[in-house]
């Protein structure tokens, strides 16, 4: 299971990277491995806003399809055309492959989250 | 929560890194690497299934044929010894008790094999119609394990276990004791994947060493678990129960009326008539998205936002590349070509009724 220092994670194994007011958002390696091999995944449109906790989108593998919950609130400016054309690629890597990019509405939100430590004991107490 | 069955496989599967998951009450394989990689290698080289979790019940006596004519909406009576039949078994009301395989040993020894989650139900319900006929009825479920070999090299690869010339066994014809690996087992020319392949049934022990013994030596043979099994008998069009027939759903509605003999008696055989000539309600079709998405059972079909029926199975098709499914829905939209809908998460998504026909089997006859 691979799990990268530099980012921020959820108990839901959403990962956050975050770089000034944006907040880039995939699922972790631990996400894609449970799902199984994905083959959609449906997005919110850019512009839309997105609230923690609500669904923002779909991945779906072979057998089912599972909400993605926002991690934090804010506004869609960018997503990632190339997940939703190859929704394979982020069994390869879940990293490289982001879903969508935020702007961050509440950087207090980002208090919330986990550290790749944290996230890491989690992972495992959860195995 | 009742302990979960375990196949005499389990503790192979578990070596061999199976994920495992509860499926009508017993701890199965749902995959071994990734479900689209094994749905391939069934359709391209081999497959090797544990079905042991199959229901088995030995049906014997002298009024063993007469029984199961009553209870079986296929006919028997032209079976010859050695071949096998595919039909129902149905309530008076016409529904599904369950679908099944019925194996003619001679005409007063049959094998049954029933959907591992109604295998209780169906035994009760098949005792409750033995009354009057001098039958024994036997459920071998746990003394005798079953795996299946499909696709297209499935021949080729047993046939190195053996002396025994695997092309007499024609399709739906069985063979009752074969000598494979030294061992004797049943092998009939059948399976679920629409390939071409073999069921093979035998003692729990034998099957064991036999499916060890196949996956060491053969490279060109996966183990497959219940996820891709699904999704090959989807694509073949191959019922499931509890999904495209079930208690609520009759074989006719299903479009398996092949299967379903009216010129003999049997039980729901009168509610099936009545249904056929009054003519079907309800129609199962085959579809395919047209706008992106992934259709599910449940979700509903709809024609300008009203509801004219249900998906029974869909998926991202991995040998078509797209989104098909099956689903039961209004007689009267049932023709080919229907634009309808399928509401994904409450959005109508454009799809059009085609032909249940979604690939051409590749059965050996």
């Amino acid at each position: 299971m691979k799990i990268l220092e530099e980012l921020y994670y959820t108990k839901e194994h959403d990962w956050i990277k975050v770089d000034g007011n944006i907040a880039m958002i995939g699922i972790t390696d631990k996400a894609q491995n449970l799902l199984g091999d994905i083959v959609y995944i449906e997005l919110p449109e850019e512009d839309d806003e997105i609230a923690k906790g609500e669904s923002y989108g779909v991945v779906e593998s072979v057998k089912a399809a599972t909400d993605l919950l926002a991690p934090i609130s804010g506004e869609v400016i960018e997503i990632n055309e190339e997940v939703v054309d190859e929704p394979e690629k982020v069994n390869e890597d879940a990293y490289e492959n982001w879903f969508i990019k935020v702007s961050i509405e509440d950087k207090e939100q980002l208090n919330k989250l986990l550290s790749a430590k944290e996230y890491t004991e989690f992972c495992n107490k959860e195995e | 929560m009742n302990q979960l069955k375990r196949t005499v496989l389990y503790d192979v599967h578990v070596k061999y890194g199976a994920k495992l998951i509860d499926f009508g009450g017993w701890e199965m394989p749902v995959n071994f690497t990734k479900i689209i990689d094994e749905h391939h290698a069934v359709r391209k080289k081999a497959g090797l299934f544990d079905v042991s979790h199959m229901g088995k019940v030995n049906i014997t006596g002298s009024e063993a044929s007469a029984y199961l004519e009553k209870i079986f909406t296929n006919d028997i009576s032209k079976l010859e010894n050695g071949q096998a039949v595919y039909g129902f078994m149905c309530y008076e009301n016409g529904g599904v008790v369950d679908d099944l395989l019925i194996y003619k040993k001679d005409i007063s020894s049959y094998m049954l094999v029933i959907n591992a989650s109604n295998i209780d139900k169906d035994i009760t319900w098949l005792k409750d119609q033995l009354k009057e006929f001098n039958v024994k009825l036997e459920n071998i479920t746990d003394e005798c394990a079953e795996i299946a070999i499909q696709g297209p090299l499935a021949e080729a690869i047993l046939q190195r276990y053996t002396k025994y010339d695997l092309s007499k066994i024609r399709f739906f014809r069985f063979k009752s004791e074969i000598l494979i690996n030294d061992e004797l087992f049943l092998v009939s020319r059948t399976g679920y994947t629409g390939e071409d392949g073999f069921e093979i049934y035998g003692k729990p022990e034998n099957i064991k060493k036999l499916w060890v013994n196949l996956l060491e030596k053969e490279n060109e043979l996966f183990p497959i678990g219940l996820g891709a099994r699904d999704t090959l008998r989807f694509e073949a069009s191959l019922p499931l129960y509890g999904h495209e027939i079930s208690k609520d759903i009759t074989p006719l509605e299903a479009g398996f009326g092949f299967f379903v003999n009216l010129n003999k008696s049997f039980i729901g055989k009168e509610a099936l008539e009545k249904q056929k000539s009054e003519g079907l309600k309800r129609k199962l079709v085959g579809f395919e998205l047209l706008d992106k998405g992934i259709p599910r059972e449940g979700y509903e079909v709809t024609i300008s936002g009203e509801k004219i029926g249900i998906v029974t199975t869909g998926y991202h098709s991995p040998t078509l590349g797209k989104s098909i499914g099956l689903a039961l829905i209004d007689a009267e939209y049932a023709s080919i070509g229907k634009e309808i809908e399928i509401n994904i998460r409450n959005k109508p998504k454009k799809a059009r009724v085609i032909s249940k026909r979604f690939l051409n089997k590749k059965y050996k006859k």
